[in-house]
């Protein structure tokens, strides 16, 4: 594999080298807050590139991927609750349970096409979202609070901040790495030729409908860790995590960032939440600026920042 | 059986597809025979697209049946006609425009050579695979343009790259929809050329308003008007019949009876 000199790749390999880094400048200045904030975004970044992966690569618009975040959390956080405290137990349940309710969504939706598709998906994140709403056990509206951290013996320590940011990054990689895995596999062809021509690939001896769907259970999947963190990195899951608007912020971190890029959506997380930081700082009506932004990218810059940066000239 | 030999095929009865108050297949039969080359030919929508559509599964017929090797396939989807030696090149060109010209072809191989479940290994790098899109390139012409990106194809090349796709599958029926649309006087050489090259190997349904190239190429020749089969003949018998030559009074009649 080889990685030529482009702004895309100076930049990512920077991106890259900054979010290893990171814990050390928060040691050295004393700045914790930027290392709370950072693993909010690598635990993002890592949900935003598994909806790439089905948005970007597969062309399937699902309008309701934050579902997974809250699956994913809400299966630690009931777990920890009813006092099965291991990380081990946790973590296997969380992701089985986001790859069977991906497998019954998308096996539901993948009838539809383009709107309709963007349509039922946000209608079935926002029944699940009811649902959790309704679990009067496990606070209904008002949440869950997880006591303790999912626990994995003397392996790691995930109250120690230093050792959970380090956690969730290799979460990142390794989704990375396993997404552009997948993109160069056979597997990925498939998925990419039905984004592109649904017709000519049955025409050609594929079941298209078949590999959209194991693309989506994946996609689906990589979110529950996500969740999983997330649950862990606030001590807290509520049915908030899964609000439509939640799965609106992962698409606009995938389109921001660059969609059908590998690297695009951990860009894109990390421009939209510490735009949302910096901008609710100085003023509460933040999402009045961040519209048009949002606006402009997409208007201006098909391809998102990795698209812009594709589009510029070393020298 | 002792007539397997003479069973066609591909045999198509009493097809019927109407769209609204259009009926672009009208009872329609057909047989093609193993290593024939069966061109069909008929005026501006007279239902060949239509009827190509429905023998590789794009479109569903309202009654009728196709059998493809003894099998009944009237009610499979185009993937499994795909798997069971059905391909098709489409009259408006339809390509994976995000791919390289070499990647088009190649997934068609990859298609046809085991499941594609496969998640970890590259398959740019399935030498095979290469090996299998690079030759049918070669075939149509293309070698050299193989890393190009569809998008930048020109309109010839876009043509001869869909025959390469439909190559890539070994098939073992062929069904041309009208693959020189739109080609110049030399591309449009090269491609008769080619079928006649590959009428040896294949079996061949060729739709084509050029009449040279039909009668140059064809053995039998069906001529559809109103989704109505309303001759079936030799190229001989199609150029003097009577029919043929009302149903194509105006510019095309000249043609015809010229060849
Ligand atoms: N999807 C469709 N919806 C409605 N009518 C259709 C559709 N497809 C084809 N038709 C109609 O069916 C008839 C046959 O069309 P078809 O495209 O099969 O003709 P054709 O013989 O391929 O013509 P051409 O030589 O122009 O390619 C035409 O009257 C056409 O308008
Ligand atoms: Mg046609």
């Amino acid at each position: 594999m080889t990685f030529p000199i482009t702004p895309r790749n100076i930049v990512a390999a920077l991106v890259v080298a900054g979010l290893l880094l990171l814990p050390l400048y928060s040691q050295l200045t004393g700045n914790i807050f930027i290392l709370t904030l950072f693993t909010r975004i690598v635990i993002f970044a890592l949900a935003a590139s598994s909806l790439n992966l089905i948005m970007g690569y597969g062309g399937m618009m699902s309008f309701g991927h934050a579902a997974y975040l809250g699956i994913g959390g809400y299966a630690v956080g009931i777990l920890a609750f009813e006092g099965i405290g291991s990380g081990f137990i946790q973590w296997p349940v969380a992701l089985a349970v986001s790859a069977l309710f991906a497998l019954v969504i998308g096996a539901l939706s993948l009838r539809t096409r383009g709107v309709y598709f963007i349509m039922i998906t946000l209608a079935f994140a926002q029944m699940a979202y009811y649902i959790v709403s309704g679990m009067s056990r496990y606070g209904g509206d008002d949440g869950l609070t997880i006591y303790k951290r999912s626990n994995f013996g003397g392996l790691i320590n995930l109250s120690n901040r230093v050792q959970f940011y380090y956690l969730c990054l290799g979460c990142l990689f390794g989704g990375l790495y396993l997404i552009w895995r997948i993109i160069n596999s056979r597997f990925g062809l498939v998925v990419q030729g039905v984004r592109s021509n649904e017709q000519r690939m049955q025409a050609i001896g594929f079941h298209a409908n078949r590999y959209r769907l194991v693309c989506f259970v994946i996609a689906g999947t990589i979110c529950g860790l996500s969740g999983a963190l997330l649950a862990n990195n606030t001590d807290f899951v509520s049915p908030a995590v899964m609000y439509w608007t939640r799965s609106g912020d992962l698409m606009v971190m995938v389109i921001l960032g660059g969609m059908g890029s590998l690297f695009g959506p951990v860009i894109g997380a990390i421009v939209y939440l510490v735009l949302e930081e910096l901008l609710s700082q100085f003023t509460e009506y933040w999402a009045m600026i961040m519209g048009p932004l949002l606006l402009l990218i997409v208007l201006f810059a098909r391809g998102g920042i990795m698209g812009l940066l594709g589009r510029l000239r070393l020298g | 059986m002792v007539d397997s030999l003479a069973d066609p095929l591909l045999r198509v009865e009493k097809l019927v597809r109407r769209f609204g108050g259009i009926t672009a297949t009208d009872n329609l039969s057909l047989d093609v025979m193993s290593g024939e080359l069966h061109a069909i030919i008929g005026p501006n929508g007279a239902g060949k697209t239509t009827l190509i559509s429905q023998l590789t599964g794009q479109l569903a017929p309202n009654s009728g049946t196709i059998h493809f090797a003894g099998r009944d396939v009237t009610r499979q989807p185009a993937y499994r006609r795909s798997r069971l030696g059905l391909a098709r090149s489409f009259q408006i060109t339809s390509l994976l425009p995000d791919f390289s010209a070499i990647d088009n072809v190649a997934i068609a191989a990859q298609a046809h050579d085991g499941h594609s479940f496969r998640f970890w290994g590259n398959a740019r790098k399935e030498i095979h695979l290469r090996d299998a899109a690079r030759s049918a390139l070669t075939r149509v012409g293309l070698e050299a343009r193989a890393d190009v990106p569809v998008s930048e194809l020109s309109h010839g090349e876009q043509r001869e790259l869909e025959l390469a796709v439909a190559l890539a599958t070994k098939p073992q029926l062929l069904l041309l929809d009208e693959p020189m649309a739109g080609l110049g006087v030399t591309e449009s050489a090269r491609m008769v050329a080619l079928l006649k090259e590959l009428r040896r190997e294949v079996t061949i349904v060729l739709v084509e308003h050029d009449m040279e190239a039909v009668f140059a190429l064809a053995d039998r020749i069906t001529v559809l008007v109103y989704g109505r089969v309303i001759a079936c003949d030799v190229p001989d018998a199609i150029r003097n019949n009577e029919e043929v030559k009302r149903a194509y009074l105006g510019d095309q009649h000249v043609v015809v009876a010229h060849v």
